[in-house]
């Protein structure tokens, strides 16, 4: 339970214009746990993640990224590229986005972009057919293969991503995240749209992830079944204010959360309000 | 509409009724718009009077006439050509799609076979070795095109500039420096691919039409430079370039020519048929590096760009860089092929470069199906061919070459190769159906 910090997120504020989409959020995910991010629509959760992964700059805060190798990166300092690229954070999206024209395998080679480059001299060695990048190609190609076998999809390795039902896209966008070996995978409602079957795989593909990879996870689910089965820790958010944070157990019984979720009895509206401070 | 089918049947003779309805409201709308098109084109004309005043007559018989060809017109194909019921493509047997898909290969290797047999059957005819070479450098432009346009999906309506650059860099620096085509080759497309750099700085952000319209004002900005910077470039008057020679031999009868040189006897056609390898040399060369860096790390970012922008830059891929180079690439065949176009004018001047040039290019490569080679080669081959073809027929030339177009685009909306190869397979290679990949028309959303 007390692992060393992998993400640190300390007085996250991000606004836009006049909307405070997160409101000064500080938590912590730990190393090899899945950290799950609840809360009802437009709690801030995905914004949380923009933030996380360079797409947005948080208005006021510090994101610190600790590596289990000890080094450490300012995630609100780095350009988004920099940061999957360095810092090793992956991230799936909330209305999936693949590289639908290309193959599985393409997808997954892209996902190796910066390792690949650099094999092929940027370009350069690649362009005379150099033998070390041929060698760099059939180790990319022999992971994007491994990867594929573990989501199931190898037999299609050789299809538009753009062809495959839903749930296989979803299960694609985890492989290609996966793909460029991230310390922290953060993943956007990966169990959104699939049936109870496949989201039963995807905890165990998770779980499975974090033991034999060590990675961490951060993720934002909607399925409480998925989050209360297979998380650590769970933070919740409500208008872009941490509302909760502990062990699923914990925030299962507690009534900002039951209140934030389901509302709360027209009797119980005056103390349950005093309570969580309105 | 195919789900509305096997209903029920007895309300048929009232739908039938229906239809006849529709097909006349259909046909009147268009006779409509027909009307309001040609009532000023046709209807009205001014016509020079026997005193050499303008007179004005009117043709509302011709007017009428058209009008209703085209009311009847419509009325029957609004009766019996229905999409469900007709299309071009159930007129092609499935066996022959199946066998043209595998011919593909082979036309590759038979279209460059029969190019490099072009002098060879035309070595005298001048004017079928003209039309070759300048369809090769237009499949070469395509080329270049090709890769900012097809794999980056940057819509870029200004490449003439490019074009500009590379000539205009050929023969600034062979007439002041007196430096040879093969010095001022690498240099023209080197300045060409820094001009790639400078478009490609402000346009980082943009995509999609809006990109297009600040690629097309960058064609006209180089354009007018051109034009108007008279010191440097010798503004509208052009400049001229030096002549071709074969390693420093020129192509003339002197005693130190090409054929007294290699004991031939002199023919002007030498000269064609060395230009005529010389492009052909550079457009296979570019296709070459263009089919190689499509199957590299840089090639695949590219398409990756073009299919989605946001899931690049979360998987570590520099965006900046790797649309700069897309540019810069494309800029750079350019301007070879401008520095090529240069030596064989021998005189360049901004009127070459308009952007009529930028539009032929990027109809080449559209039409070709974005993204692919052969689609490019045969595109600039079937529109450059077909332009010569019925030039006799003058004043319909371009009514040909417009029906032409609009077929190809209800057709064929994706290109003549309509499909993707992917650049690296497993178990085996399977094309992807372009309704699949995203091309630089369709915009994908932040």
């Amino acid at each position: 339970m007390s692992s060393a910090q992998i993400l640190t997120v300390e007085h996250l504020t991000m606004r836009f214009g006049g909307l405070t989409a997160v409101g000064d959020l500080s938590f912590v995910a730990r190393q090899r746990e899945i950290t799950a991010l609840i809360g009802p629509n437009g709690a801030g959760k995905t914004t949380l993640f923009n933030c996380i992964t360079g797409f947005y700059k948080p208005t006021v805060g510090r994101l610190r990224l600790a590596h289990p190798d000890g080094a450490s990166f300012l995630l609100e300092r780095l350009p988004g590229f920099r940061i999957a690229r360095e810092a090793r954070v992956a991230r799936t999206f909330q209305n999936v986005r693949l590289f639908a024209g290309m193959t599985l395998l393409e997808n997954l080679l892209v996902a190796q972009h910066n390792t690949l480059m650099l094999a092929s001299g940027f370009t350069v060695l690649g362009l005379v057919g150099s033998r070390a990048y041929a060698r760099a190609e059939a180790a990319a190609i022999d992971k994007a293969r491994y990867w594929l076998d573990r989501v199931g999809l190898a037999a299609r390795a050789d299809d538009a991503a753009g062809a495959l039902p839903y749930g296989a896209q979803r299960r694609l966008e985890i492989a290609r995240a996966m793909c460029t070996d991230p310390v922290l995978l953060c993943l956007d409602e990966p169990a959104a749209g699939l049936n109870g079957r496949e989201s039963a795989e995807l905890n165990e593909f998770l779980r499975a992830i974090r033991e034999e990879h060590g990675t961490s996870i951060l993720l934002i689910e909607h399925d409480m079944g998925v989050v209360m089965e297979i998380s650590d820790h769970i933070v919740v958010l409500d208008y872009g204010v941490k509302i909760a944070d502990g062990a699923p157990n914990e925030v299962r019984n507690d009534a900002k959360v039951i209140a934030a979720y389901l509302g709360v009895a027209d009797e119980d509206v005056e103390s349950v309000g005093a309570e969580v401070g309105l | 509409m195919s789900e509305s089918a096997p209903l029920p049947r007895e309300n048929e003779p009232a739908e039938k009724r229906l239809d006849v309805l529709a097909a006349v409201r259909e046909a009147a709308i268009a006779a409509l718009v027909a009307f309001g098109l040609f009532v000023l084109l046709i209807g009205v004309r001014t016509d020079q009077g026997p005193t050499g005043a303008l007179v004005f007559t009117t043709r509302f018989g011709l007017l009428a006439e058209i009008v209703a060809a085209v009311f009847v017109g419509r009325l029957l194909r609004a009766l019996t050509w229905r999409e469900a019921t007709f299309s071009i493509g159930r007129l092609v047997p499935a066996s022959f799609k199946a066998a043209a898909s595998g011919i593909a290969v082979y036309a590759a290797a038979a279209f460059v076979a029969f190019s490099f047999l072009v002098p060879i059957i035309f070595y005298t005819n001048r004017y079928a070795l003209n039309l070759a070479i300048l369809i090769a450098t237009y499949t070469m432009l395509g080329f270049g095109l090709n890769i900012v346009v097809g794999l980056a999906g940057l819509l870029d309506l200004g490449y003439v500039a490019f074009y500009a650059v590379g000539a205009y860099s050929y023969a600034l620096i062979a007439q002041n420096f007196g430096l040879s085509f093969w010095i001022c080759l690498p240099l023209a497309g080197i300045l060409a691919a820094f001009a790639g750099l400078l478009l490609g700085f402000p346009v980082l952000r943009l995509r999609g039409d809006y990109l297009a319209i600040v690629t097309l004002g960058f064609g006209e900005i180089v354009r007018l430079i051109l034009l108007n910077w008279q010191d440097f470039t010798g503004g509208p008057n052009g400049v001229s370039a030096p002549h071709p020679t074969f390693f420093g031999l020129p192509f003339t009868d002197a005693d130190h020519g090409f054929a007294a040189t290699f004991g031939l006897t002199y023919a002007p056609a030498h000269r064609a048929v060395f230009l005529y390898y010389l492009i052909l040399a550079l457009a296979l060369i570019t296709n070459w590096v263009t089919l190689r860096l499509r199957r590299l790390p840089i090639g695949r970012a590219w398409e990756a760009l073009r299919e989605d922008e946001i899931a690049c830059r979360a998987l570590g891929i520099n965006t900046t860089t790797t649309k700069l180079t897309a540019f810069s690439m494309g800029a750079m065949f350019g301007g070879f092929a401008g520095a090529f176009f240069a030596m064989r004018q021998g005189f360049i001047s901004p009127e070459s470069f308009t952007f009529g040039e930028s539009a032929f290019v990027l109809a080449i490569v559209v039409l070709g199906g974005m993204g692919s080679q052969l689609g490019a080669a045969v595109a600039a081959t079937v529109m450059l061919g077909g332009f010569e073809l019925f030039r006799e027929f003058e004043q319909y030339r371009m009514l040909v070459f417009g029906a032409a177009m609009v077929a190809i685009v209800i057709y064929r909306p994706r290109g003549l190769v309509s499909t993707r190869t992917p650049s690296v397979f497993l178990h085996e290679r399977k094309a992807v159906p372009a309704a699949i990949v995203q091309d630089a028309r369709t915009e994908s959303s932040t």
